[in-house]
């Protein structure tokens, strides 16, 4: 069964989208990548060391990989512009994943920055996909404005808690029935991944959870399982819950 | 002149456009951009581009991100 995965004007097979953030390798990165499958990979801007010569960072990517830049430490709007503004001139990508910051301690995102600098940058021919806290009421505003689809956390960057809030990701799957939703943050262990597919999400995005494993390869095949599995049983559509037992097997004519 | 790059200042003693601000200070020309007083600087344009007293430079280029 064809089952794929539609973003602004791509297509892609994998649902898993990943980082190359915290490898302790850029060989233990190319494994993990291979192994999970995906076909969209994120990096961060950043300055260019002036006192030491760097290596491509780039070059260590899969040329068949989608490269989504994103905006990672701007703590303001217009941080996050200039940033995307760079990304574009540099890669000569429109998609820009928008992040940004509210708080050092925590890295939630600040919504209200979030949606003024996705204003700006869709008006300026950006394919926007915004990190963003797991509200409706937000998804609906950055889908109103022209984002491609939303990025609602499941729980802070990095902290690998799994899904926080579950009834939030079923309610804005169930209100916003259309829309693309990619679970961006927060994701630990492949029952995470699983869950977060499960509750309808189109897609999801992560980074630590693979490249911290103690084996960063295996933790990515296990994701790309995982994704699989919960997409399947969401599309599946599970059984109803219940408070008391159902019988599998026949009670009646069972020997007395 | 004095300028900041990245932060850090520079002192440039004669006139330099920002293609040849790069190669003084040996940084990589492919995959990076830069900003100039905020406003981001065509590739095209670099070598059209005095760089003043004063100049606020940014250029970037990837690393590791989630």
């Amino acid at each position: 069964m064809s089952d794929l995965f539609k973003l602004a004007d791509k297509t892609f097979n994998s649902r898993l989208i990943i980082g190359t953030g915290k490898y302790r390798s850029f060989t233990e990165m190319q494994d993990a990548h291979t192994a999970s499958g995906a076909e969209m990979v994120t990096v961060a801007v950043n300055r260019v060391p002036l006192d030491r010569a760097t290596e491509s960072f780039l070059d260590y990517l899969n040329p068949q990989m989608q490269i989504l830049p994103n905006t990672a430490g701007c703590f303001d709007a217009e941080h996050a512009i200039r940033t995307a503004r760079l990304a574009r001139e540099a890669l000569e990508t429109d998609w820009i994943k928008l992040e940004v910051i509210g708080d050092k301690v925590t890295l939630l995102p600040d919504n209200e920055q979030t949606l003024e600098a996705a204003r700006i940058l869709v008006k300026e021919g950006f394919i926007v996909l915004p990190y963003f806290s797991d509200d409706l009421i937000m998804a609906r505003k950055l889908l109103d404005i022209g984002c491609p689809a939303v990025m609602p956390l499941a729980a802070p960057i990095g902290s690998g808690l799994g899904v926080q809030n579950p009834a939030n990701l079923k309610i804005m799957r169930e209100q916003l029935p259309d829309a693309v939703i990619i679970v961006d943050a927060g994701v630990g262990v492949p029952s995470d991944a699983a869950m977060a597919m499960e509750l309808g999400a189109d897609a999801i995005l992560m980074n630590t959870a693979i490249a911290e494993a103690k084996n960063a390869a295996q933790m990515a095949t296990a994701m790309k399982l995982a994704v699989q599995a919960g997409r399947l049983g969401y599309l599946a559509g599970r059984m109803p819950k219940r408070l008391y037992a159902s019988a599998s097997s026949p009670i009646e004519g069972a020997i007395r | 002149m004095i300028i900041t790059v990245n932060g850090e200042t520079k002192e440039i003693v004669r006139e330099i456009n920002l293609g040849e601000l790069l190669e003084l200070l040996a940084l990589p020309s492919e995959r990076i951009a830069i900003e100039l007083n905020r406003e981001v600087v065509r590739k095209k344009d670099w070598a059209h581009i005095t760089i003043k007293d004063a100049d606020k430079i940014e250029v970037v280029h990837f690393v590791g991100g989630g």
